[in-house]
Order: structure tokens, then C-alpha cells, then sequence
């Protein structure tokens, strides 16, 4: 009887002791933390399109390097484009926040499977033709060519998305997936 | 030679008792119930070898006479004790005072029958190990659904978070095995991490009676138990598999038990479920599979007087969710809403892709107890958990792999509980608990962590005394006290802190002092004394009628998610965030049962009220745009609250063989200061059966089963319109409107055979949503993506051995 009395003792005694240790070894791998966490890495921060038709070179540029609310964002559009003109349309995706600016557009192409781009326009006459292709054959939208009718003023909008069904009738509505970007730019064309 | 040795040593003896011929000695004494010190009468009391017989009288004294000097070896029995052997040597009149330990019952869980409420005055309902087997390939989450009150908060059918009359999350404490879960259970999308196949009971306490665990049990208690088993020598295991056809797989789940007569015993248990994806009655739901191995670990010493208990248990859960619910921007969740399908449906598949969450959940234990003579028991226990929570979403490039979540909780406490139970019709329970828990968010996730590095430490202390007013009632009140202490570190944008919160004035002791850029680097730290008291009464009318009241006050303090949340959450296209200003909700609860129970007929019924000042609710305040375009910003905002209802259980024995039971829960949520209903609160719903139970005919038992969730129409309106760049226009996003009622049958039976000569084998058809109705909860997040489940058939075998 005795010896499991003690048994019993010796067991809270441990418990006790337990607890202690692992306050001590929790509280001395402290350092490990207050170090600067991740930031985001996945960011684009900035997006340009640029239309070349020769020498007549527009460019649509949008950046926000917080990554957060687009308030403090920037549109830039170098000029008007001309009406009734094809310009060949290039897109450039980029993070900003990593030194070097980090190419966004070799990552979506090496996974253009996965990736598409799409396009539309409220000017009227204005159209945007994806000209290349993924390696089954479907749209993908980092070029493109762009033509132009009357003049007339409007925006255009890019919207990327992750894993939509391909082939989807051209639409991001029928697409499904998710959208990692959508930025519209306001134009005229003269 | 040795038999003349062995002569000698008899003549010996003999010698040495014939000389100590004086046989007038007298050996009194007393038997006393070692418990609370009373004197225990009609103990029977025996000196082996003799013919010496004699009992303990009404003040439990009893008197041996004339007996010669010696060893004696008596034999103490009572009907309702241990019986008991002592030796005495008798050289003179002896006096001895003898316990005798009252209570075989709390040892052997076969013979308790009776009351096995967790407190005499609790307000509470229990799922039994029988019911607890039909859940083994589902989560524990389903297994509460079935109670009154109780529903759950799902996400996709695998990730059930269990709700108590509408609250859920850090309102819900769950207690495993006497340890409180800490796992993360602060996110909607987060189930508990409990492995339901190493469970034998589960108590849901709705009432008031759960200060012993925490102050902040505002929705109520659930509580886990293992099995006690006999003190005896034995072996004995069971095995259950079972197969489903949606989602092809299964579960397999095999226990064995040891006991030992002296008390020693062990149990160890595995289980390995996997499923693939499931199915609605029209489309595959592309990537909702599952994989889920668990183990547990039990070995310990039980007596009557001390004992100890070491409890191990190792849960891996890797579940895939519904790869069309994850989204970017409002627009998405439009098309998603509008399409009525899920975008994505491909062919039936076990692998489980992106977005998935990967938990792996450890929980240790080690409890103590010894009782001591007219005070009590005594008990201590050290408890440690770990749990890692990795979440990967849709990425990028080589980030494939790389989960967007990353989060190790570490907790583990040490408590203490005296029960007092020397006197007779009073009975007290005090403890004290400190506790350590700390939050790693780890680092290499490439993202900036949706909860950050925190040190947390709590400190309680509590008395709990029940009073037996007379025969039939029963009186309990308690009071505890805890001290929390949070402190973080946490990074915030400067424009945020400065502006958006205008932290930098309320909080400006947070700050460090460091800014790199746009970060600002913070400490906050908060301290929070808790109250919270409980008072219940309970009476026993005649016709096995009885009646519980129970009062409670509890608070909780805001967790970290409330607190310092930031950030887009696929699937719910929105942005969440905590808020550093919130402060400590307090809970006032009311609730009543009036409860009937005989062989032929009973009932609950179990009307409740919460009014909860400072309740935190995630509501939608604004929208923002940014490069993925638009999102509501959802915010942790504090209003008053609330809650009132009934639940409502009968069952009716209609012959012998078929009996009937229904149950009806009812529940209605107000924010006071908006005058709304409250967000996510369970529409009225009922269930209702009939089984038929022929236990001559093998235990053939067949059951029929119908429940019926009526639709909310009490839901605050969240909609709101967002300009949508492709069709130049707004568009209407409706978040808030309720899907339509449902009405599902299901339908069970089970034959018990006995193919062995020891052991059986029980055989089991089940059929859920047994005409394939096509329908959407309303609590469950993924209702803007999918239907629920359609029929699936099910087959489970059972061995015991």
C-alpha cells in the first residue's frame, strides 16, 4: 500500500516537473522568433500593356506596390491610340516588391495550361484577338492584337485567371477559376 | 532429515501457541466508510479458520472475545464495499479501526445504470457508444447533429464544426479525455481534430454546470469520454470497417483492451478512413476527398484509493475541398452563384489537389489521483497538445507546394481538481489550472500569416459546491476566476495602422519603434480578467418527472483570429480582419429542462435564453478593390446579442418491438443594436423516427428516419452590388438569401450474429438521403458552389472478440 502511495506522490511529482521543463525549453526558443515574418511573395504589382503598331507605341501601365487597396494605385496610359489601326499588344506582369522586379509573365507562361487571359473593351469597334496559344492549342492572351475602329472613348479591362476550364467559349464568366487580376484601364482612341 | 526438520518447526509452533494459553484477549474496533467517515453497520466480520463470526452494530462497533494471542487474518464484508482482508496480531486487547471503501461502482462503469449526468443539476444530452459506432466513417461534427440543439457550421460534408443553439467556434469548449482542445478552433473552417472512433461517450452540456473546464463556455460544453473499465483480468478488442458507395472508401478502426485484476490496464487503437470524391444526386464534387489516419494510446493503474492515467492520441487529417470554391474576386463568386453547378466536375478521383488542408493534431496527458481519508479525491494532470495546421491554396509557379497557411499551436497546462465529497448531502469541487500556449506562424509560406506569433498564458481557479436539499432536489452553484495575458507580434502596413484603424492613437504602446518601409512592426499585449459563476437546481417529481434550472454567467475574450486576422479568404471571396479595440463578450444564460423519462414514454423539453453583451460577429462593412479586383471587407465587429429557444426530444414505446422518437429544435437570433437577425444561426428543424427492434430475432433492428430543416427566413441582408468591368455595369451579389428547406429519409438495420464462441458480429445496411433529393444548407460555407451530398449506400461490419 505504501509503496503505491509514494507511486502516486512521485507521479505528481513528475507531472509538476514535466510542466517546468517544458515552460523552460519553450521559453528558451524564443529566438527563433521575433524575427520578420514572410511577406507576400505572390504579389503582382504591376501590369503593362503595351501596343505597337511601327513606331506609334502606347502603353497601358498600372502599378500598386502595397498590394493591398487599389486607392494608392497608379494608371498610367502614355497616349491615345489611333482609330482603325492594329497594334500588336504585349503584356508584361511584374512584381515590383522584389529586387530584382520579378517576371510574372515566365512564370504564367511556363504554366500557360492553367492560365488565361481575358480582355474586353466598352469602346465601341474596339477588339482584342489572342494570338497565342498553350500547347493544347488554347488561348492564353500574354499577346495579342489589338484593332481599333472609330474614335471614341472607353476603358479596357484585363482579367487573369488561375485554372479556368479551357477551351471556354472566350468569356471569364463561362471560365470559372479565380481571378488574379482584373485592372481597368480608361482610354480614348483619336 | 527434512521431515524431522518439519517436525520440529510444528512442535515448535504448537509449543509457542500452548503456552500462550491465555485465550481471554478481546479484539474491538470500528468499520468506518472511508469516504466520509460514517460508520458502516451490518458489516459482517470473520476470522478465517474459525468459527468466529460477529457484525459492526447501528455506530458500526464490533467485539471479538476470547481469543488467544496470535495472528489473525479477518475477512470485513458489506454489501455496498470492497471486501476487505487485514492481519492482526493479538497480544493484548486490541483496538482497531477499519475502512472499508464504499463506491465499487465509480471503478466499474457496467454496474452504473443510473443517474451518470455529469452534475445532478446539468442540462445536458449524451450520445452513447452504440450511436457513437454508427459515426465511425464520419466526423464527430455529424454525430452532435443528431441532438437536439445542437447543429453544425460545414464546410464542403467534411469539415463539420459542431454548433450549440447557434454558437460555435471559441464559444463551444471541447473537452477530450479531460483536456481542452486547442486546436485552432477560432475559424469557421476549422472542424476539431478528434478522432470520434477513440470516444465511448459524449456529452453535450448545454446548461450551465461547466465552470470546472472554463469561463467561456457561452454555447455550451461537449465533452469526451473513454471507457472505464473493470478491474479484472481480461483481453478483449473490437474491429469495425465499413464501406460507402459515395465516395468509395471507407473506415477501419480497431481497438484491444487489457485489464489486469490489480488494477493495471491498457487500450490501444488504430483507425485509417479514406474517401474519394463524393457525389450529388447530378455531378461529381471534383477534389472533396479525404484521407485520415489516427491512432490512441491508453495504459494507467485504477483503485479505489489512487490511480493514474496516461492518455496519448495522434490525429492526421488531409481533406480536400471542392476545387470550384476556390475563387478570386466578387465577380467569380457572381458567375459561381449564377452558374447553379460548380465549374469544375471531372471524373471520380481519390487524389486529393488544391486547395487542401493538412492537420496533424497530438494530445498527451498524464492525471493523478489519490483519495484522501473523509476529505476526497484529489487530482492532478499535466496535458500537452500540438497542433500544426498547413493550408494550401491555388499558387503559383514552384509555390505549388508550399501551403499559404502554416500555423503550430503549442498548449499545455497543468490543473488540479479536488472533489470533496466527506459530507453527506454536500459535495464541492475546487481547482486551479495554469496554462502556456504559444503560436508559431512558420516562416516560408511566402505569404504574410493570417494569424501571427503569440505567447498566451491563462490562469484559473474555481469552487463549484452542489447541495442535496432533501431527497428530491438538489442545489449547485460555482464561481471562477481566470487571468489571461496575449502577447503578440505582428506587422502591420503603416497606412493601416495609422489611418484605416487609427492604431497609432489608441494603441500606441504597441508599437516597437520599428518601421521598414510601409511595415510597421508591433507587440500587442492585453490582459483580461474573466468572471463567470453558475447556479442550478435541480427536483425529481414522482412519475420519473424532473426538473432542472440553471443560471450562468460567462465570458469569453476575443481569440486571435477576432483579434489580428488580415486578409483575402478564397472561397468566401473576401477580405477578413481583426480588430485590436474588441473586447470580451458576456454571456447571461437562462435554461430550463423539464424531462420525463419511463420505459414507455418520455420527453425533454428545454426552453433557453442568451443575452450576450459585446458578441463578436464577422459582418461585411465595405468594399475594397484591389489588383484582383473587388471584395467585400468583412470585419470582427462587436454588437448585443440575443439567443432564445426550445429543444424539444419524445420518444414512445408503441409495442414492444417498435418504438418512435422525434425531436424539434427551434431558435431565433437578434442583433440588438442593428435590430437584425443574427448572421448563420440553424433554421427550425425536426426529425423524426420509427424503429423496429425484434432482440429475440438476432437484435434485428430496422430504423426509418426523417429530417426535415425548414428554411431561414431570419437572415440579416449582406447583399450588396459591384461594378462589373466586363458588362460595364453593377451587379447584384446575393450573399444572404437562404436556400429552401429539405426533407431527407434515411434508413438503417443491423443484426447482431454470433459466428465465434466468444465475442459477435454485428452486421450493418444503411441508406442516407435515401431518394436522392438534390438540396443546399444554409450552414454550409460552400452552399454558393454545390449541392449537398446525394444517396449513398453503406455496409459495416463489427466484430467484438
Amino acid at each position: 500500500m505504501n509503496t503505491l502511495n509514494t507511486n502516486a506522490l512521485k507521479t505528481i511529482k513528475l507531472i509538476a516537473l514535466f510542466f517546468i521543463a517544458t515552460l523552460t525549453i519553450t521559453s528558451c526558443s524564443d529566438d527563433d522568433y521575433d524575427h520578420d515574418h514572410d511577406h507576400e511573395e505572390e504579389l503582382i504589382t504591376t501590369v503593362t500593356y503595351t501596343l505597337a503598331n511601327g513606331n506609334d507605341v502606347v502603353t497601358l501601365k498600372f502599378t500598386d506596390l502595397t498590394g493591398e487597396s487599389t486607392d494608392d494605385a497608379t494608371y498610367e496610359v502614355s497616349g491615345p491610340l489611333m482609330a482603325n489601326t492594329t497594334y500588336t499588344g504585349v503584356l508584361k506582369l511584374e512584381n515590383e516588391t522584389e529586387s530584382p522586379a520579378e517576371d510574372i509573365t515566365e512564370e504564367i507562361k511556363a504554366e500557360d495550361d492553367e492560365h488565361e487571359f481575358f480582355y474586353a473593351s466598352s469602346v465601341t469597334g474596339l477588339s482584342i484577338n489572342k494570338t497565342d496559344t498553350d500547347g493544347n492549342g488554347n488561348p492564353v492572351g500574354i499577346e495579342t492584337s489589338l484593332t481599333t475602329g472609330a474614335a471614341g472613348s472607353g476603358s479596357i479591362t484585363i482579367i487573369l485567371k488561375h485554372e479556368p476550364s479551357k477551351p471556354n467559349g472566350g468569356t471569364s464568366a463561362n471560365a470559372g477559376g479565380s481571378t488574379d487580376l482584373e485592372v481597368t484601364f480608361t482610354i480614348s482612341v483619336q | 532429515m527434512t521431515k524431522l526438520f518439519l517436525c520440529c518447526a510444528f512442535l515448535c509452533t504448537f509449543c509457542t501457541l500452548t503456552i500462550a494459553q491465555d485465550c481471554n484477549y478481546t479484539f474491538t474496533g470500528k468499520v468506518t466508510d472511508f469516504h466520509d467517515n460514517s460508520s458502516i453497520i451490518g458489516a459482517s466480520l470473520h476470522i478465517e479458520n474459525s468459527n468466529k463470526y460477529t457484525a459492526t452494530d447501528t455506530s458500526g462497533n464490533f467485539k471479538f472475545e476470547n481469543l488467544c494471542e496470535g495472528k489473525y487474518s479477518v475477512e470485513i464484508k458489506h454489501v455496498a464495499c470492497d471486501t476487505k482482508r487485514i492481519t492482526i496480531n493479538i497480544v493484548k486487547n486490541s483496538y482497531k479501526e477499519i475502512y472499508l471503501e464504499h463506491h465499487l461502482n465509480e471503478l466499474n462503469e457496467v454496474i452504473v445504470k443510473t443517474n451518470t449526468k455529469t452534475e445532478k443539476t446539468s442540462v445536458e444530452q449524451v450520445l452513447k457508444k452504440d450511436i457513437i459506432d454508427n459515426f465511425t466513417d464520419k466526423s464527430i461534427g455529424d454525430a452532435l447533429n443528431t441532438l437536439s440543439g445542437v447543429s453544425s457550421l460545414n464546410t464542403g460534408n467534411t469539415i463539420v464544426k459542431p454548433m450549440i443553439h447557434g454558437l460555435h467556434s471559441s464559444r463551444l469548449l471541447i473537452i477530450n479525455n479531460n483536456v481542452r482542445m486547442f486546436d485552432q478552433e477560432w475559424g469557421d473552417e476549422h472542424a476539431p481534430n478528434i478522432d470520434i472512433n477513440a470516444s465511448n461517450r459524449i456529452t453535450v452540456v448545454k446548461g450551465a454546470n461547466t465552470l470546472k473546464f472554463g469561463s467561456d463556455a457561452i454555447g455550451g460544453l461537449i465533452l469526451i469520454k473513454p471507457k472505464k473499465y473493470a478491474i479484472k483480468d481480461s483481453i478483449f478488442g473490437s474491429t469495425i470497417t465499413s464501406f460507402n458507395t459515395n465516395g468509395l472508401g471507407g473506415n477501419i478502426n480497431s481497438e484491444i483492451v487489457k485489464t489486469y485484476a490489480s488494477g493495471f490496464f491498457g487500450k490501444f487503437q488504430l483507425n485509417y478512413k479514406q474517401l474519394g470524391d463524393f457525389n450529388t444526386p447530378n455531378y461529381n464534387l471534383t477534389n472533396t476527398g479525404l484521407k485520415n489516419s489516427n491512432a490512441s494510446f491508453t495504459t494507467g493503474y485504477n483503485s479505489y484509493q489512487k490511480g493514474f492515467t496516461f492518455f496519448y492520441s495522434y490525429v492526421d487529417n488531409e481533406i480536400g475541398i471542392l476545387q470550384s470554391s476556390h475563387i478570386g474576386n466578387v465577380n467569380d463568386l457572381v458567375n459561381a452563384i449564377n452558374n447553379k453547378e460548380p465549374s469544375v466536375k471531372e471524373k471520380f478521383s481519390y487524389a486529393i489537389d488544391v486547395p487542401k488542408q493538412k492537420i496533424v493534431h497530438h494530445l498527451a496527458k498524464l492525471e493523478a489521483y489519490k483519495r484522501f481519508k473523509g476529505l476526497g479525491k484529489l487530482s492532478v494532470q499535466y496535458d500537452f497538445q500540438i497542433n500544426r495546421r498547413q493550408e494550401f491554396d491555388l499558387r503559383r509557379g514552384d509555390r505549388k507546394n508550399t501551403p499559404v497557411i502554416d500555423l503550430r499551436l503549442f498548449t499545455n497546462s497543468l490543473q488540479t481538481d479536488l472533489e470533496i465529497d466527506a459530507f453527506s448531502d454536500f459535495k464541492i469541487h475546487t481547482g486551479a489550472l495554469i496554462r502556456y500556449q504559444q503560436n508559431n506562424a512558420i516562416s516560408g509560406t511566402g505569404t504574410s500569416p493570417l494569424i501571427p506569433d503569440f505567447d498566451k498564458y491563462d490562469a484559473g481557479i474555481y469552487v463549484v459546491a452542489n447541495y442535496n436539499l432533501n431527497d428530491t432536489s438538489e442545489l449547485s452553484a460555482g464561481i471562477r476566476y481566470d487571468f489571461s495575458k496575449i502577447d503578440a507580434r505582428k506587422s502591420y502596413a503603416v497606412s493601416e495602422w495609422q489611418e484605416t484603424y487609427n492604431y497609432d492613437e489608441l494603441f500606441p504602446e504597441f508599437e516597437t519603434g520599428n518601421i521598414e518601409g510601409t511595415t510597421i512592426f508591433t507587440n500587442p499585449n492585453f490582459v483580461f480578467h474573466n468572471t463567470s459563476a453558475s447556479l442550478g437546481y435541480s427536483k425529481v417529481f414522482e412519475n420519473n418527472m424532473s426538473l432542472f434550472v440553471n443560471y450562468g454567467l460567462a465570458s469569453r475574450i476575443p481569440n486571435p483570429s477576432e483579434l489580428f486576422s488580415s486578409g483575402l479568404h478564397h472561397s468566401a471571396a473576401r477580405i477578413e480582419t481583426g480588430l485590436l479595440n474588441l473586447d470580451k463578450e458576456i454571456a447571461n444564460k437562462f435554461i430550463v429542462s423539464l424531462e420525463k423519462n419511463n420505459e414507455h414514454f418520455g420527453f425533454t423539453i428545454s426552453p433557453y435564453f442568451k443575452s450576450i453583451q459585446g458578441f463578436i460577429q464577422l459582418i461585411p462593412v465595405g468594399i475594397t478593390t484591389t489588383i484582383r479586383g473587388a471584395f467585400p471587407v468583412w470585419e470582427y465587429q462587436q454588437t448585443n446579442a440575443q439567443i432564445f429557444g426550445v429543444d424539444i426530444d419524445v420518444n414512445k414505446k408503441v409495442t414492444e418491438k417498435i418504438s418512435y422518437q422525434g425531436t424539434i429544435s427551434l431558435l431565433k437570433g437578434t442583433n440588438l443594436k442593428e435590430h437584425t437577425p443574427l448572421i448563420h444561426m440553424p433554421s427550425t428543424n425536426f426529425n423524426n423516427s420509427i424503429t423496429y427492434r425484434n432482440v429475440a430475432l438476432k437484435q434485428l433492428t430496422i430504423r426509418l428516419e426523417n429530417r426535415t430543416v425548414l428554411q431561414q427566413n431570419q437572415y440579416p441582408d449582406y447583399n450588396f452590388n459591384t461594378f462589373n468591368a466586363i458588362q460595364q455595369k453593377d451587379v447584384f451579389v446575393d450573399i444572404s438569401t437562404t436556400p429552401p428547406g429539405y426533407s431527407l429519409f434515411n434508413f438503417s438495420s443491423s443484426a447482431v450474429f454470433k459466428p465465434f464462441k466468444k465475442g459477435d458480429l454485428k452486421l450493418e445496411f444503411n441508406i442516407d438521403n435515401l431518394l436522392n433529393v438534390s438540396y443546399r444548407e444554409n450552414l454550409n460555407r460552400l452552399r454558393y458552389f454545390a449541392d449537398e451530398l446525394g444517396r449513398n449506400f453503406n455496409i459495416k461490419l463489427k466484430i467484438n472478440y
